[in-house]
């Protein structure tokens, strides 16, 4: 029988850990993920796991230490958000560019500066091009099971990546919610032990892990890796169904909300998907107005033509980003959805919004804002501005 | 301790300079290399029996001897990046202690991991001091050249003062660099860790033999810091690096001494201290030091070498 419980969102990926006892997870505190490690330093402290905490002096050597276990043989992982996240830069291309299968949990927080605390994409979102999979939740129950089906991904012989299950900060890691648990045995079954092929500490087979590699080699290392995303996608899908078949909750690289019908769509991730949601039956209810969302579950890869797919009959997108790139022109998620329609030959008004940047709330009113913009957008075939920000002060 | 504390006899010991070199032979380290000497004289300390896995800094040392697709390795090795040496090797000691908990792994590793000064003194030093601070069990081997070589002759904070770098090139209105060379194995052995070794070349290398054994078999962290002559950054004839480890040590430049549970100790006090010029003199980098009017910058720099062997003495009780 499924457990029932009340969890927040860091009690949850930290009850995953438990339920998974990998083998070495060092961490550095940082707001708002510090919980994660603070539950596993207590599970270890009351003889529970049989992981090895390792309380590092930064994040840069979390993840190095990460890197040195997961190479030695070790099921290794971590947690961290924002400033921490860009403190282990440099590492998250060492460890995809190793192949290691390590898992990070990461609680999505703003960059610095200003320093800022609450929820928002910049830190996972800067990370996109490190060649992790990714993968985002909505809520704790989402967090828990992409958590659950991480290592099946990371550690499949032919992805060998390493996988960031990302939440929200504060609104999903503090918020305690209604959630569903999976049985230990379950849970041990399912992820299974790790029997690396090759490590720094088989005996019988002496490895070098870390080579200084000339133009004649480099480039076939990053095409070795695209491969392995593009394989990636495969196993994403093929441990989601095996998960469903163990909990009933399914999985893919989005989840369409009310899309089948909808002639309006939001393209958006994380936890404001709940309040689009809100807004989305709130609307169909009142008005009749057929609206819909796609929320991406996994951004790395990108699913770029099931998104084109799944957006194929909608009059028009909006896609909402809650992390800028600077660009002046909009966010990641609006610049790849818009490459993607247009790859797939889907002429359509698209706009881009910036919302929720450092935690700023965003309403269901805005949201049927959004929509109105849309039913606009597609009566006139015009867009007026192709990024516009939601909830600023002007 | 394991083996760490029984005499060294020479003719045994020289046995053991028959085992097979675990750094092999073809890696790409210049003619005269100290760091290369320092890798194969310190692996050379470790029993045949016992498994090891090497790590490394980014630096000359990982370039040329992990190029892809050859390793110079007989162990397992892991170059990791420039400043993390400590923290890499953590994860590795970390996994081996869990994995052997677990009855994944049956054999016996040590883990010994290299790193030049500026991956060591500088860029590496948050990494290192956090490691030996949480005590894994492993040895982090400076192989100290005192300056960035593998970019070309930077200064770090392991030069030593007044030398010619090419970020403090001596000129007209310059004597090389301005400020001391930071005293980083006194640093590791305020960490208050088990072991704190400072050695190089010298004589037969039982000073380096038997204080990597020692590093080595020491249950817990261990700090070795060994002079590493480079010809390049240096300016000396490839040829005369032992003459030049010599009078380093005979100078008392670059004193000779272990640290062990925090008891200081003298490993070798010459009998006739040379003048600091000797050592100076054969080496570019300090060869503005020798034109004249610049006398008084030698007898500063035999004033600091003077200051830092008395305060040795006085540590080691000698």
């Amino acid at each position: 029988m499924a457990i029932r419980e009340r969890l927040s969102g860091n009690e949850a990926v930290a009850y995953a850990i438990k339920q998974i006892n990998p083998d070495v997870m060092p961490a550095f505190p940082i707001t708002p993920s510090t919980e994660i490690p603070q539950y596993v330093a207590t599970y270890i402290a009351n003889g529970e796991i049989d992981t090895e905490f390792i309380p590092v002096e930064s994040e840069h050597s979390s993840m190095s230490a990460t890197i040195g276990a997961s190479a030695a043989g070790a099921r290794a992982l971590t947690a961290t958000s924002s400033c921490g996240l860009a403190l282990m830069w440099e590492e998250l291309y060492v460890a995809a560019s190793n192949r290691f299968p390590i898992v990070l949990a990461l609680v999505n927080r703003a960059l610095s500066g200003p320093i800022n605390i609450n929820a928002d994409h910049s830190d996972s979102m800067g990370a996109r091009d490190s060649g992790w999979i990714q993968i985002y939740a909505e809520s704790n129950q989402e967090a828990y099971d992409n958590f659950l089906q991480s290592f099946r991904i990371s550690e499949h012989k032919d992805v060998m990546l390493p996988v960031m299950i990302c939440q929200d900060g504060f609104i999903t890691s503090h918020g305690v919610e209604n959630i569903e648990l999976v049985e230990d045995e379950l849970v041990k079954d399912f992820v299974g032990e790790y029997n690396p092929e090759h490590y720094l500490l088989n005996s019988k087979e002496p490895m070098a892990v870390g080579p200084y590699a000339v133009s004649n080699y480099y480039m076939e290392s990053k095409r070795a890796q695209t491969e392995a995303l593009k394989n990636a996608k495969k196993v994403i899908l093929e441990v989601a169904e095996e998960f469903e078949k163990m909990t009933g909750r399914k999985y893919g690289f989005f989840e369409e909300y009310k899309l089948d019908d909808a002639d309006y769509a939001i393209v958006i991730i994380g936890s404001a998907a709940g309040t689009c949601k809100a807004a989305v039956d709130d609307i169909r209810e009142r008005t009749g107005k057929k609206v819909g969302i796609l929320k991406i579950r996994v951004f790395r890869p990108f699913p770029e033509e099931e998104i084109a797919h799944a957006l194929r009959n909608v009059k028009s997108v909006a896609i909402l980003d809650r992390s800028e790139m600077f660009a002046a022109t909009g966010g990641p998620l609006g610049a790849e959805v818009t490459a993607a329609l247009y790859r797939a030959g889907q002429n359509k008004e698209v706009v881009n919004y910036l919302y929720g940047l450092g935690g700023r709330d965003i309403t269901v009113t805005e949201f049927e804002d959004v929509y109105n913009e849309l039913e606009r957008m597609a009566e006139t075939h015009e867009v007026r501005d192709n990024f516009k920000y939601i909830g600023l002060r002007e | 301790m394991e083996n760490a504390n029984k005499p060294y006899n020479f003719k045994e010991e020289m046995k053991a300079m028959d085992k097979k070199d675990r750094l092999a032979a073809g890696h790409r380290m210049c003619a005269g290399c100290g760091g290369a000497i320092t890798v194969r004289s310190v692996l050379r300390s470790l029993h045949e029996e016992d498994k090891a896995v090497v790590g490394n800094a980014t630096g000359c040392l990982e370039v040329s001897t992990f190029m892809y697709p050859y390793t110079s390795y007989k162990d397992s090795y892991i170059h990791n990046a420039f400043e993390n040496a400590g923290a890499t090797m953590s994860g590795v000691e970390t996994a081996y202690n869990v994995l052997k908990k677990k009855g994944k792994i049956n054999d016996t590793y040590k883990f010994i991991t290299f790193g030049g000064d500026g991956g060591t003194y500088d860029i590496g030093f948050q990494s290192l001091s956090g490691a030996m601070e949480r005590g894994h069990d492993f040895v982090y081997v400076c192989y100290d050249n005192g300056a960035y070589m593998n970019t070309g002759t930077q200064r770090s904070s392991a030069t030593p003062k007044f030398a010619d770098t090419t970020t403090t090139p001596a000129g007209k209105a310059s004597s090389g660099k301005v400020q001391i060379r930071k005293d980083l194995a006194a640093i590791m052995a305020a960490h208050q860790i088990p072991y704190v070794g400072q050695t190089t070349f010298i004589g037969n290398f039982k000073d380096i033999y038997t204080k990597s054994e020692k590093a080595i078999y020491t249950p817990g962290p261990a700090f070795l810091n060994v002079l590493s002559p480079c010809p390049r950054g240096w300016g000396y004839d490839p040829s005369d690096m032992m003459k030049i480890c010599k009078l380093a040590v005979d100078t008392c430049y670059w004193p000779m001494f272990e640290v062990v549970d925090g008891k200081w100790i003298l490993s070798y006090e010459p009998k006739n201290k040379l003048p600091i010029e000797d050592f100076l003199k054969p080496q570019r980098r300090f060869k503005h030091l020798f034109k004249p009017g610049n006398e008084g910058l030698i007898e500063e720099f035999q004033r600091m070498v003077d200051e830092q062997w008395n305060n040795l003495l006085v540590k080691c009780n000698a």
